[in-house]
C-alpha cells in the first residue's frame, strides 16, 4: 500500500479551530487561501522573497509560503483577517489607512502582520542590523525611522509606499521618529 | 449625450485629502483580488514554459502526466482549441503570443508550451513539473547592443524626428557632450502575480481578472475566440499593481481555453518566475546623446539616438529618444528610436515607457554640459526653456517647469550647493546632490460613464475604470461628489467591469483624466435634471455620458506634465555602496484631485527612479537565452531599507484651455529621478556613471575620482 499523501489536521487560526484534510505538499499559505477561504494572506512569490504572505505563528512573523500546513498544527496562527477585533481596527491597520501606507494593497496584509511583530520585537529589546548598541544592558533601542525601515525590509512593496509605511508603523508604535 | 464640459471651480471635496474608499477592505484582508475569488468546482491550471530560446516543439509527452492524480487535462499545441489572432485590437495587431498553443514554434525561453489542469494546485504543479517536452533546438541570439547588425529604424510616428542642420550646429558649438548611456532590462514586478479565473455561465463567458482595462481584455478575448462581444464579461475589482504589464496576457486566454474544454471554472495564476517571460518588461536601452552649446550654455544641437530590443514575433519600441522633443529649445533637434529583433520575449509599456530611460540619458548629458559650461544645472535648463514646442512649434497647454525648479531648489537648499565634485566627506561617505527635469505627455481617451440618483438619496457611478493602486476609485468618488454637489459619502463608485461600457484604460497616466471627464459630465447633467424637482423612481434616474466628441475636439497643443527632481546621495568608494539620503520632487501636473493619494503616487514613482538608478537589472544568460535569477531575490527592486524620506509636492498648474485640468500623475514621478541620483553620484565622487544600475562593482571599478573629468 502506498504511503498516505494526506492527513487530517486541525489548525488554530485567529482563535478558531479548523479541521481539514490536506495534501502533505500544501503550504500554510495555500491552505489558508484555497481551503479555508481566508485569502487575505497574499501570494506574491511563493518562495519566501517578498513577504506578502506574512502571518504570525505563536506571535512571531513567518512567511506562510515556506511553512507546510501539516507543520503548523498546534501553532497559534494569526492572519490579517484576525488582526481587527470587535472594537474595530488595530492601531496598525488604522495608521496604514489614515496615512496611505499602501497603494494597490496587495502587500498590505503582509506589511501589517509584519508591523505587528516589529513593534513587539522592538519592545522586547531585540536589536536589528542598524541598532548602534546591541549590548543587552543598552536596553531597548529607540525605534527610529531607520530601525523601522530595516525591520520592515522583509516586506516588498512595488508601488513604493515605504515612506508612508514607515510613518504608519511609527504612529502605531507611539513614536514620532519619521526622519 | 454628447459632452462639452468646461472647467469648474475647485470646490468642496476635490482638493482635500481623502483616505481610500476601499481602504478598510485593504487593511483587513477583505479586498478580493483575482486569485482570491472562489468558485464551485474550480480547477487549477499550471503553465509549462519552453526551456529553449529558439526551435520547434518535437513532442509534448503528456500521456504519463494525464494519469497522475487529479489531472484533468494537458493542453498544448496539438490539442488546444483554435483561436484567431488576426485582428486589430486597442494597441493594433496583438503580440502573436495571444495565439497560444497554435503552433510548434518557440521564439524565446519561457514561451508557453503546455497548461496542466488539475483539481488542486499541488496536483497541477507536480504534473506540470513532470511533463517532458522535447525540442528541436536552433541557434539563438539574445545579445543586445547598439552596434548589433540587425538594428533598424521602425516605421511609424515619432521614430525619427529632425529639425535644423544638426551637423552644422554641432560644428559651431563651443561645448559638445557626446556620450553613451545604457539602461538594463527592467521588470514591472507587480506584487500580485497575473491571475484569471474563467467560467461559462448561462452562455456567457465570465472572467475574473487583474487588469488595466476590463473592456479591453473582454473585447480581445471575444475576437480571439470568435465570440459575440456582448457574451464576454471581464471583471477586475482589485488589482495588485500593474505598471503596464496587465493587459491581454496568456493567463486569461488559457483560463478561457481550459474552462471551455473542461466546462468548469478554471483559474490560471502565473508563478513569479513565469512572470519574467510572460508579462512584458522594459527593454534594455543603449542611447547616444550629443549636445552642442554656445559658451553661455544655449543649446545649438540636441541629438538623441536610442536603441532598444524587441522579440522576433512582435515589434515594440522603447521610444526613449522622444523625451527631449518638448523639453529644450535648440536650433537643431534630431531624435531617433532604433530597435533590433532578438530571441527574447516582447517588451512592453512599463511605467513612463520611453521617458524613464530617455530622461536618464538626456538629463545626465545636460548635467555633463552644465559642468563643461561651468554653469549651475538649473540655470542651464532655464537658459534653454522654450516658448513653444521646440520641434512642433505648437503652444504649450501649460508649462511650469521653472516654477518646479524654483520651488524645489528653495526647499532642497540648492542655493548653498558647492558645484565642485568630490569635495564633501562625512566619515566613509562622499556626499553629493543632483537634479534633473521631468516631463510626461498628457493623454486622454474617450470614456463613457453612467451616474444614477438612487431612490434612497445615494448616487451610483458606473464606469469601466480600473484602480491598479492609483487611488482612481477614490478620485472618481470625489469628482462625482463635486459634480453632483453632494457629500462624497453619498457616492458609490463601481469600476472594473466590462459591462460598464467603453472607457480609457489605466495606462499612460490617462485614467483619472479620461474617466474624471466622463464622470463629471454625467454628474453635472444629473444634477441639472434633479434641480428640476420631482420624485426619484425606484429604479433611480440614470444619466450617461460619452466624451468621444469632446475629446476629439481638443485643440492641438503641447500638453505635458513637468517636474524637478532632487537627490542627495552618500557614496562609499571603498565598498561601492551608494545610499540615497533624501529626494524631493516638485511637479506641475495639473489639478490634483486627492493630495493624499497623489503624493503616494509621486513618491512611489520617485522610488522607482531610485530603484532604477541603483538596483534593478535583469540578467540574460547568453548561452541559454534565459534569465539568471528570475525571482525577487535575483531581481532586486528597492526594499524599505533602501528608501529614505522622500518628499513630493506640486505647484499650481492651471490650463484655462483644458476642459478637465487633470493631467495625470502615474508616471511622471519616475521621470528624471534616476538621472538626479546619478548626477548626485557624480557630484559626490567626481565620476560619471552612464550605465545603470550604479552597482557597487561599478563604483569600485571607477576608482578614485580623476581630476576634472571622471568616467565610469
Amino acid at each position: 500500500m502506498a504511503p498516505s499523501t494526506s492527513s487530517v489536521i486541525t489548525l488554530n487560526i485567529n482563535g478558531e479551530k479548523y479541521t481539514l484534510p490536506v495534501d502533505h505538499r500544501t503550504t500554510l499559505l495555500d491552505a489558508l487561501r484555497e481551503r479555508l477561504d481566508l485569502p487575505g494572506t497574499k501570494k506574491g512569490c511563493d518562495q519566501g522573497q517578498c513577504g506578502a504572505c506574512t502571518v504570525l505563528l505563536d506571535g512571531r512573523r513567518a512567511v506562510s509560503c515556506l511553512q507546510l500546513a501539516v507543520a503548523a498544527e498546534g501553532r497559534e496562527i494569526t492572519t490579517i483577517e484576525g488582526v481587527a477585533d470587535a472594537d474595530g481596527l488595530h492601531p496598525v491597520q488604522q495608521a496604514f489607512l489614515d496615512l496611505d501606507g499602501y497603494q494597490c494593497g496587495y502587500c498590505t496584509p503582509g506589511q501589517i502582520c509584519s508591523a505587528l511583530a516589529v513593534i513587539e520585537e522592538h519592545a522586547a529589546g531585540w536589536p536589528s542590523a542598524v541598532t548602534a548598541d546591541v549590548r543587552p544592558e543598552a536596553g531597548v533601542p529607540p525605534l527610529t525611522a531607520d530601525e523601522i525601515r530595516e525591520r520592515m525590509s522583509g516586506n516588498l512593496c512595488r508601488c513604493g509606499a515605504y515612506v508612508s509605511i514607515v510613518k504608519a508603523v511609527a504612529r502605531a508604535a507611539g513614536t514620532e521618529a519619521v526622519a | 449625450m454628447s459632452t462639452t464640459t468646461t472647467a469648474g471651480p475647485v470646490t468642496g471635496t476635490v482638493g482635500a485629502s481623502y483616505t481610500r474608499v476601499e481602504g478598510l477592505e485593504k487593511v483587513t484582508g477583505a479586498a478580493r483580488y483575482a486569485g482570491d475569488v472562489p468558485a464551485a468546482e474550480l480547477a487549477h491550471g499550471w503553465l509549462v514554459l519552453s526551456t529553449v530560446a529558439r526551435g520547434r516543439i518535437r513532442s509534448v509527452e503528456s500521456d504519463p502526466v494525464r494519469g497522475m492524480p487529479g489531472v484533468l487535462a494537458v493542453l498544448h499545441h496539438g490539442n488546444a482549441p483554435r483561436v484567431d489572432g488576426n485582428y486589430i485590437g486597442m494597441l493594433g495587431r496583438p503580440d502573436p503570443i495571444v495565439e497560444v498553443f497554435q503552433h510548434d514554434r518557440v521564439p524565446f525561453v519561457g514561451w508557453p508550451v503546455a497548461l496542466v489542469v488539475a483539481e488542486t494546485t499541488e496536483q497541477a504543479r507536480e504534473a506540470a513539473e513532470a511533463l517532458v517536452v522535447r525540442y528541436d533546438e536552433e541557434p539563438h541570439d539574445v545579445a543586445f547592443s547598439a552596434g548589433h547588425a540587425g538594428i533598424y529604424t521602425p516605421d511609424g510616428d515619432g521614430m525619427l524626428v529632425e529639425k535644423g542642420d544638426l551637423a552644422a550646429e554641432l560644428a559651431a558649438s563651443v561645448h559638445v557632450v557626446d556620450a553613451e548611456y545604457t539602461t538594463p532590462e527592467e521588470h514591472h514586478g507587480t506584487m500580485e502575480p497575473h491571475a484569471a479565473m474563467a467560467r461559462w455561465d448561462g452562455g456567457r463567458l465570465e472572467v475574473v481578472d487583474s487588469n488595466q482595462g476590463s473592456m479591453w481584455v473582454a473585447q480581445e478575448l471575444a475576437k480571439l475566440f470568435s465570440l459575440d462581444p456582448a457574451s464576454v464579461r471581464v471583471r477586475s475589482e482589485h488589482i495588485g499593481g500593474a505598471f503596464g504589464s496587465k493587459g491581454v496576457r496568456v493567463h486569461q486566454i488559457l483560463a478561457v481555453m481550459a474552462a471551455t474544454v473542461l466546462d468548469r471554472p478554471v483559474r490560471v495564476v502565473m508563478t513569479r518566475r513565469q512572470m519574467f517571460s510572460l508579462v512584458g518588461y522594459r527593454s534594455p536601452t543603449a542611447q547616444r546623446v550629443r549636445l552642442g552649446a554656445d559658451a553661455d550654455g544655449r543649446l545649438r544641437a540636441l541629438d538623441h539616438q536610442a536603441h532598444s530590443l524587441t522579440s522576433t514575433v512582435h515589434e515594440f519600441v522603447e521610444a526613449s529618444a522622444g523625451f527631449g522633443r518638448p523639453m529644450y529649445a535648440a536650433d537643431a533637434h534630431r531624435s531617433v528610436n532604433r530597435v533590433v529583433r532578438l530571441d527574447v520575449p516582447t517588451p512592453t509599456f512599463m511605467r513612463a515607457p520611453g521617458e524613464a530611460p530617455g530622461s536618464f540619458a538626456l538629463e545626465s548629458a545636460l548635467d555633463e554640459l552644465a559642468e563643461r559650461c561651468g554653469m549651475d544645472p538649473i540655470a542651464l535648463r532655464a537658459r534653454n526653456e522654450p516658448d513653444v514646442g521646440p520641434v512642433s512649434g505648437l503652444p504649450f497647454g501649460s508649462r511650469n517647469l521653472l516654477a518646479c525648479f524654483d520651488e524645489g531648489a528653495r526647499r532642497f537648499g540648492w542655493a548653498d550647493r558647492d558645484p565642485r565634485p568630490g569635495v564633501r566627506r562625512e566619515g566613509r561617505w562622499l556626499l553629493g546632490t543632483g537634479t534633473a527635469a521631468a516631463t510626461f505627455p498628457v493623454i486622454v481617451a474617450p470614456s463613457t460613464a453612467a451616474v444614477t440618483a438612487e431612490a434612497d438619496g445615494t448616487f451610483t457611478v458606473r464606469i469601466g475604470a480600473s484602480d491598479v493602486g492609483t487611488g482612481a476609485r477614490t478620485a472618481l468618488t470625489l469628482l462625482a461628489a463635486e459634480a453632483l454637489d453632494v457629500a462624497g459619502e453619498r457616492v458609490h463608485v463601481r469600476i472594473g467591469d466590462s459591462d460598464f461600457g467603453p472607457a480609457a484604460i489605466s495606462g499612460g497616466s490617462m485614467g483619472t483624466r479620461s474617466w474624471g471627464w466622463a464622470v463629471t459630465a454625467a454628474g453635472r447633467d444629473l444634477r441639472e435634471q434633479l434641480a428640476l424637482g420631482g420624485d426619484i423612481p425606484p429604479q433611480g434616474i440614470t444619466v450617461r455620458s460619452d466624451t468621444s466628441a469632446a475629446v476629439g475636439s481638443l485643440t492641438q497643443k503641447e500638453r505635458h506634465s513637468f517636474g524637478a527632481q532632487f537627490a542627495e546621495v552618500a557614496v562609499d568608494v571603498t565598498t561601492g555602496e551608494v545610499r540615497v539620503r533624501r529626494m524631493l520632487g516638485v511637479f506641475a501636473a495639473g489639478r490634483i484631485v486627492n493630495p493624499l493619494t497623489a503624493r503616494s503616487q509621486f513618491v512611489g514613482g520617485m522610488i522607482w527612479g531610485l530603484s532604477m538608478a541603483l538596483h534593478e537589472e535583469a540578467i540574460r544568460d547568453q548561452a541559454t537565452g534565459g534569465h539568471v535569477g528570475a525571482d525577487l531575490a535575483g531581481y532586486h527592486f528597492a526594499a524599505n531599507a533602501d528608501v529614505p524620506l522622500i518628499e513630493a509636492d506640486w505647484v499650481d498648474d492651471p490650463d484655462a484651455d483644458d476642459p478637465v485640468g487633470i493631467k495625470g500623475i502615474g508616471e511622471i514621478g519616475i521621470v528624471g529621478a534616476a538621472a538626479a541620483v546619478a548626477n548626485a553620484v557624480w557630484h559626490a565622487t567626481g565620476v560619471r556613471h552612464r550605465h545603470l544600475p550604479i552597482r557597487p562593482d561599478r563604483v569600485l571599478s571607477a576608482g578614485a575620482p580623476a581630476e576634472g573629468d571622471g568616467d565610469a
